[in-house]
Formats: C-alpha cells, sequence, structure tokens
C-alpha cells in the first residue's frame, strides 16, 4: 500500500472544555493533548507515552475517560472536555486533590492530574468503590514515585467523604 | 519520528453509506479509524502507512448492541465499555466480557472497539480468542454488498485477514447457545491492565453422562493468528477427563500451537503455560461436571 500525499487544510473546530466554549483551527489528526496544551494553554494535562499506556494525558471527553494523546481533535469536535484545569470549583480544591494531598498521593506530579480525572471517573460511575474496584479504575494510570498504596488510600478517603456528605 | 499532522487527511462523514462510497473511490488509500486505540500509536510513531483517515467513531450504525432470539449482533465500533455494561454479553458471553476487562485500562476500553481489534489482527489480542470459542461471524459491508464470514476463516496468517480494500466490518454475530457451558478465560501476562498477554485461553465445555460433550478452545499469542485448538477438541470430546486425558490434551495443545520468543516471553515459556492452563480448564470442566 502506497501512502498518497493528503495535505490537510486547518479546519474549525468548536468544542467545550472546562464548561467553556472554544473555537479553534486545527489541521483534523492534531492529538487532543496537544491542542490543549499548546492551543488552549491548558498544560495542566501531561505527555508521558504518547502512546495510551500511562494514562497522563487522560481527559473527560462528554463523561468518558480518554488517553488525549489517542484522540485526534476533529473527534473531539461538538464535545464537552473536562481537564484538570476545570477539577476543582473556582478557588477551592475538589475533594479528590485534598484527599491526595492529605494522603501524600503525588510525588513528582507528572501522572497525578490523570490519576484525579480517572478517580473522578470512577467515583461517578461508583461512588463507594472497593478497594479492587479503586485499584482496576486506575489501572491504566502508571505512577512511578508514590508505589501507588498512597493514592488507592486518597481515592477511597474522597469516596468516604463523598458519601457521608 | 513524529507525524506531521498537515500531511494527514481525516473526514468524519457521520454516515455508514458516505464512509463506503469513499473506501469504494479510493480503494486502500482510506484507513478506518474508530477509537484510535491502535491508529494514534502508528501515527504519533510515525508509522502509519496511510495518508487519508476516515472517521467511523460517529457512525452510529456501528455502535448497536442488538438481541435476537438466537444471536447478537455487536455493531464492529462497540467500545469494550459497551460489552462489558451489556447484560447479555455479561450473562451469556462471559469470556468475552472478561476478556474486554483484560484489555487496556478504562480509558483504552472506552475507546478501543471490538471491531478495530479484529482488524488490527493482533495474534496477542485479548478478545479474539473468546470468538473463536463462541463461533463467531462477522459481516463485511462495503459499496458492492455484504458478506457473512466465519471468524474462524477470517484471519488467514500474520495480520492477514479476508477484510476488502474497499470493505468495513459491520458487525460480529454469536449465537446464542452457550449459556449452558463452562466457561473459562485465563490470561498469564506481567499485569491484567495494560499489558499484554503472555498467553491466553477461552474454553468453553459441556460435560454429559461424566464424559466431554462438547469442547472449545483457543489460545491468543501462541501463533500468528488467535488460535483455535481444533485437534484438541477433537481429542477429547466423547472422552472422560481422567488424568491420561489431561495428559494427552497438554501435548495435543502444545503440539498445536507455533509459540515465538519475542520481547514479551519465550516461546518455551508459552508451550509450558498453553498447556497448564488447557489442564487447568479440563479439571474445572471435570469438577463442574462431578457436581452437576
Amino acid at each position: 500500500m502506497k501512502p498518497s500525499p493528503a495535505a490537510s487544510a486547518k479546519c474549525e473546530v468548536s468544542f467545550i472544555v472546562n464548561g467553556e466554549a472554544k473555537k479553534l483551527l486545527a489541521h483534523p489528526m492534531e492529538r487532543l493533548l496537544d491542542v490543549l496544551r499548546n492551543d488552549l494553554k491548558l498544560t495542566g494535562t501531561k505527555e508521558g507515552c504518547g502512546e495510551g499506556e500511562c494514562g497522563s494525558c487522560s481527559v473527560l471527553l462528554d463523561g468518558m475517560l480518554v488517553n488525549s494523546c489517542l484522540v485526534p481533535v476533529a473527534q473531539a469536535c461538538g464535545a464537552s472536555i473536562d481537564t484538570i484545569e476545570g477539577i476543582s470549583a473556582h478557588a477551592s480544591m475538589h475533594p479528590l486533590q485534598e484527599a491526595f494531598l492529605e494522603c501524600g498521593g503525588a510525588q513528582c506530579g507528572i501522572c497525578t492530574p490523570g490519576m484525579i480525572l480517572a478517580a473522578v471517573h470512577l467515583l461517578e460511575k461508583n461512588p463507594e468503590p472497593a478497594l479492587a474496584e479503586i485499584r482496576e479504575g486506575l489501572a491504566g494510570n502508571l505512577c512511578r514515585c508514590t508505589g501507588y498504596m498512597q493514592i488507592f488510600e486518597a481515592v477511597a478517603r474522597a469516596a468516604r467523604r463523598r458519601v457521608r456528605k | 519520528m513524529r507525524s506531521d499532522p498537515a500531511d494527514y487527511k481525516l473526514v468524519s462523514p457521520g454516515n455508514l453509506q458516505s464512509v463506503l462510497s469513499l473506501l469504494a473511490s479510493e480503494p486502500a488509500q482510506w484507513l478506518p479509524i474508530a477509537g484510535g486505540t491502535d491508529v494514534m500509536v502508528l501515527y504519533s510513531a510515525g508509522k502509519l502507512p496511510n495518508r487519508k483517515l476516515i472517521n467511523i467513531w460517529n457512525v452510529p450504525e456501528l455502535r448497536q448492541i442488538e438481541v435476537f432470539p438466537d444471536s447478537i449482533r455487536i455493531g464492529a465500533a462497540c467500545t469494550y465499555t459497551a460489552l462489558r455494561k451489556h447484560d447479555i454479553v455479561s450473562r451469556e458471553f462471559p469470556l468475552l466480557a472478561t476478556a474486554a476487562s483484560w484489555t487496556g485500562g478504562i480509558a483504552n476500553q472506552n475507546r478501543g472497539t471490538l471491531g478495530g481489534n479484529i482488524a488490527n489482527a493482533s495474534p496477542a489480542a485479548d478478545s479474539l480468542p473468546a470468538l473463536l470459542v463462541y463461533d463467531a461471524e462477522v459481516t463485511l459491508i462495503s459499496a458492492r454488498g455484504e458478506r457473512r464470514v466465519a471468524y474462524r476463516n477470517f484471519h488467514s496468517g500474520y495480520k492477514q485477514t479476508a477484510l476488502a480494500a474497499d470493505e468495513l466490518i459491520r458487525d460480529i454475530s454469536l449465537p446464542r447457545r452457550f449459556s449452558g457451558y463452562v466457561s473459562y478465560a485465563r490470561k498469564v501476562g506481567t499485569r491484567n491492565a495494560q499489558a499484554i498477554s503472555k498467553v491466553c485461553l477461552a474454553a468453553l465445555g459441556q460435560i454429559a453422562s461424566g464424559a466431554i460433550r462438547d469442547v472449545r478452545l483457543a489460545l491468543g499469542s501462541v501463533a500468528p493468528i488467535p488460535l483455535h485448538l481444533i485437534e484438541t477438541e477433537q481429542a477429547l470430546t466423547g472422552k472422560k477427563i481422567e488424568p491420561s486425558l489431561i495428559d494427552t490434551a497438554r501435548k495435543s495443545a502444545v503440539k498445536e500451537i507455533r509459540p515465538i520468543d519475542d520481547i514479551r516471553s519465550t516461546a518455551r515459556y508459552r508451550a509450558a503455560v498453553a498447556g497448564n492452563l488447557v489442564a487447568e480448564f479440563l479439571e474445572k470442566l471435570a469438577a463442574a461436571g462431578a457436581n452437576a
């Protein structure tokens, strides 16, 4: 199979990012990750492996956890996207962020935004997860510092607080 | 080298007919992309041969799971998450639901699709042995019409499939006749999520009057294609499960597979594990038969 040249023009992309309508020009195969970081300057979303193995670039796309390095921006047209910047309401931290701080669930910080997004997604679907379910919910997110235990404890703590409220 | 997005086209017709017309207009030029969990990896690594991509993620015809009295039809762009959540899939096709839960992590399950797994044709794919044992049939569709292919005839060699250049997988159909079977799925790999299998097994069996009435076995990561263990099945059918039969099955399975050494494992380890998994399944089947 010989590739034929297929230079693409930029196209208009409209979507909602952290509750705000955004419109920009991008090549359709640009990775959502790059558009978020470079065009919208939302650098909280990190690039780790760039091949869907590490979860650092996790965002919510219409409420579904995805690796933004594997989403061509054209597939996000019209969607609602939540990144780590939209997780904390105004000045106060999200309960998961508080719990991560208290439990020592972050060290170098590269995996943390993705971990938080994966945890937000988990608690949305399953407000009272067992430890095995927390492990499964975060299994696509790799951390090379904490050893995971503090992260699992943070998610369990945030879930307990959330249910009590 | 990372790809330059300016060199790639991606169009989104949003309906099946337009996708098929485009595929027919320039066969082999357009690559369908659904959740992108394979395509985007190649693209980012600068290894994607196609420069023209056609979005099938937003084609509603490919996202349905239809339930009929004697079969279910899974749209090719149904995600692993959709499979895991589906009541009939979990109840009647547990090997498929379990394999879906092993595939990637949650984010990849939200995007990876069953049709994509089939088209990508990796011999290590976790869900494909389940399709072999459940006697799946795939519907291939093009502007020329549609045809149905037994899944066991779909893969002809390493990454070689029955799919023509202008065809798309429309759905995967599974007959609803395996509810009464004992089922067994096991993945052996460094970890369940993300890591690709060293060996994985999907197995079904039924015991009647103390003997194996029917048995179905398929393995991943042990041959150039997902492998249906036809000879081992024949050697077991009608027999009573005894230590000597388990030994025969183990040897037969090892004879049927064609494992290789690669970054994930060795041929020798894979052969030993493949034999052990078949033996483990037969022990479970025997126990279920004794309790019946």
